[in-house]
């Protein structure tokens, strides 16, 4: 057993293998990657990271992504919190289907709704714009914080709210000033998994822009078509789209098991 | 909990109402109306009836892409859940290396999806990509553009690579949550480690696996974004699994009236999916 750490560490590496080969590739000049197989880089070059900050269609790309994966998380935690505390505390007409009914959506394929959601969307003249692909996410992240967060809710005592009761609060004021201070972690594991789901889903935020909202991933399937296969430029947009994600993780890193072992993701 | 009987809890659930309705009643409708119909550009529609759910359900290409959507969900399944465990058993309880396991073990459910696909490709290209530099060295004809064994092998690896963290955290959290008496009372009784792993380790993890074998399963089932940009579905079809194939046919053929057909049969097939989801996680949360 004394080895032990081997496995986990064999792992990382399988895990980091071709993200090292991303940024590899995001160093060399597409003369290189084609003619040359190296492990590291030989003519080592940021010429790639300078094209996609100096062109606004790149670097654009990054600000659509993270605009409106932020409004999403806001908008899904904040509809969510009541949401949760009502499923969580009370018992009301069809309570249960509706709960099942919010869990449907989180596993609906979003292939179904690619078409009908444009359709959607351009009818309402939202299509190419930041709310759209914010309020479609929503289909599938409402439901997955409604769950996290009922997790979180259920484990506070109720004595906590009539306490509170007794002590003269109003229901808003209990809900703001106590009530959101107990569960911060909670909530920062439902932003966590709001973020990281409306930031690596693509059909649907293809789907609903074309230019001035395109998301960063998009540019980047794009570029690659149109301009020849530019190996170097795309391996470069790839690996500065992990730098949030790896941002993120770091600083919910204590709760990630807390929240697994929920055991509601 | 006992919960209290309140009528005006459904005043909380407006929003999320509004919110997810508007997202996913509209666009069902939607594709309701295009599965009983016959559309042509200029919106007249006439009624099909059950045509094209007869249409669908008949056809080959329904049944290969569910057959290999079944086949590809089956083995990544079969890899990811033995893995996930194994490895989630092994990892560090204490220390530094708690931190570092976790942080980089959930780097690839971090990375869009797209990404994870663009960066399989350029990972496996024959000849400049590592992997398919170094499978040629090892003399594998290996090129998974034109062959189906090396693209269903580069699909399934990639699934792997991007998935299997998934199921590491959610046993390792389930793991954690085993008290030490435990492993001690364990150890006293002389238990060996697979005795330790059957009457202690697995029933505990229980609640955990079931719901990691269901996320899989169903996420698996909805997967889109990364065959789609490695392969393309191809060679041939040889990779189109459902959704790859329904999007095809929706936005590539415009053929609407199947799609929609295969959309709802689809959905279905999920919604059931999700029915056992529920009923057994919520059984085990009632215990």
């Amino acid at each position: 057993m004394k080895f032990k750490w081997i496995i986990p560490t064999l792992y990382i590496i399988f895990l980091m293998l071709p993200i090292y080969w991303l940024l590899n590739m995001s160093f060399k000049t597409t003369n290189e990657i084609i003619n040359t197989f190296s492990l590291w880089p030989i003519n080592f070059t940021f010429e790639n990271y300078i094209k996609i900050f100096t062109d606004s269609t790149w670097y654009m790309g990054y600000f659509n992504s993270l605009a409106y994966v932020l409004l999403n998380t806001i908008l899904s935690v904040t509809a969510a919190l009541p949401a949760a505390y009502a499923f969580s505390r009370y018992k009301f007409v069809g309570d249960k289907h509706l709960f099942f009914w919010l869990l449907t959506n989180r596993m609906a394929p979003p292939a179904v709704f690619a078409l009908p959601f444009f359709q959607l969307y351009s009818s309402i003249n939202l299509f190419d714009t930041h709310i759209a692909v914010a309020l479609a996410h929503c289909l599938f992240n409402i439901p997955l914080a409604v769950w996290i967060l009922e997790g979180f809710i259920s484990a506070v005592p109720k004595e906590l709210d009539e306490t509170a009761y007794i002590d003269g609060y109003s229901f808003p004021r209990f809900f703001i000033k106590i009530f959101i201070p107990t569960i911060t972690a909670g909530i920062g594991i439902a932003c966590f998994f709001c973020f990281m789901f409306s930031w690596v889903e693509l059909l649907l935020a293809k789907t609903l822009t074309s230019v001035e909202a395109k998301p960063i991933a998009a540019t980047m399937t794009r570029t690659a078509s149109t301009a020849g296969y530019e190996l170097g430029l795309l391996a470069a947009a790839g690996s500065l789209t992990i730098l949030p994600g790896a941002f993120v993780i770091y600083f919910v890193r204590n709760y990630i098991a807390k929240g697994f072992a929920l055991g509601r993701v | 909990m006992n919960k209290v009987q309140n009528n005006k809890a459904w005043f909380f659930i407006l929003p999320v109402i509004f919110l997810v309705a508007f997202n996913a009643v509209i666009p069902l409708m939607t594709v309701v109306n295009y599965a009983f119909q016959e559309t042509f550009n200029n919106n007249i529609f006439t009624w099909q009836g059950t045509k094209w759910f007869e249409n669908i359900l008949r056809s080959e290409r329904f049944y290969a892409a569910f057959g290999r959507q079944l086949l590809f969900t089956f083995i990544i399944l079969l890899i990811q859940i033995p893995l996930g465990v194994f490895i989630a058993l092994s990892m560090p309880k204490k220390g530094f290396g708690v931190s570092i396991c976790l942080v980089l073990m959930s780097m690839p459910l971090l990375i869009p999806w797209n990404v994870v696909g663009a960066m399989w490709n350029i990972f496996a290209l024959p000849r400049i990509g590592f992997l398919g530099h170094y499978l040629a060295l090892l003399g594998f004809d290996y090129n998974f553009t034109q062959s189906i064994y090396a693209a269903w092998f580069t699909v399934i690896l990639m699934d792997v690579w991007h998935w299997t963290s998934l199921v590491v955290l959610l046993c390792y959290a389930g793991l954690c949550a085993i008290p030490d008496p435990f492993y001690q009372a364990a150890k006293i009784d002389g238990a060996s480690r697979w005795a330790v792993f059957k009457y202690i380790e697995l029933p505990k993890m229980k609640k955990v696996l079931t719901i990691a074998i269901l996320l899989r399963f169903m996420d698996s089932f909805m997967i889109y974004t990364e065959p789609f940009v490695l392969t393309g579905g191809g060679p041939g079809n040889a990779t189109a699994f459902l959704s790859i194939d329904l999007v095809k046919m929706a936005l590539g053929q415009f053929d609407l009236g199947n799609a929609a057909a295969m959309s709802l049969v689809y959905f279905l097939i999920v919604l059931l999916l999700s029915w056992i989801f529920y009923s057994v996680v919520m059984k085990g949360e009632d215990k």
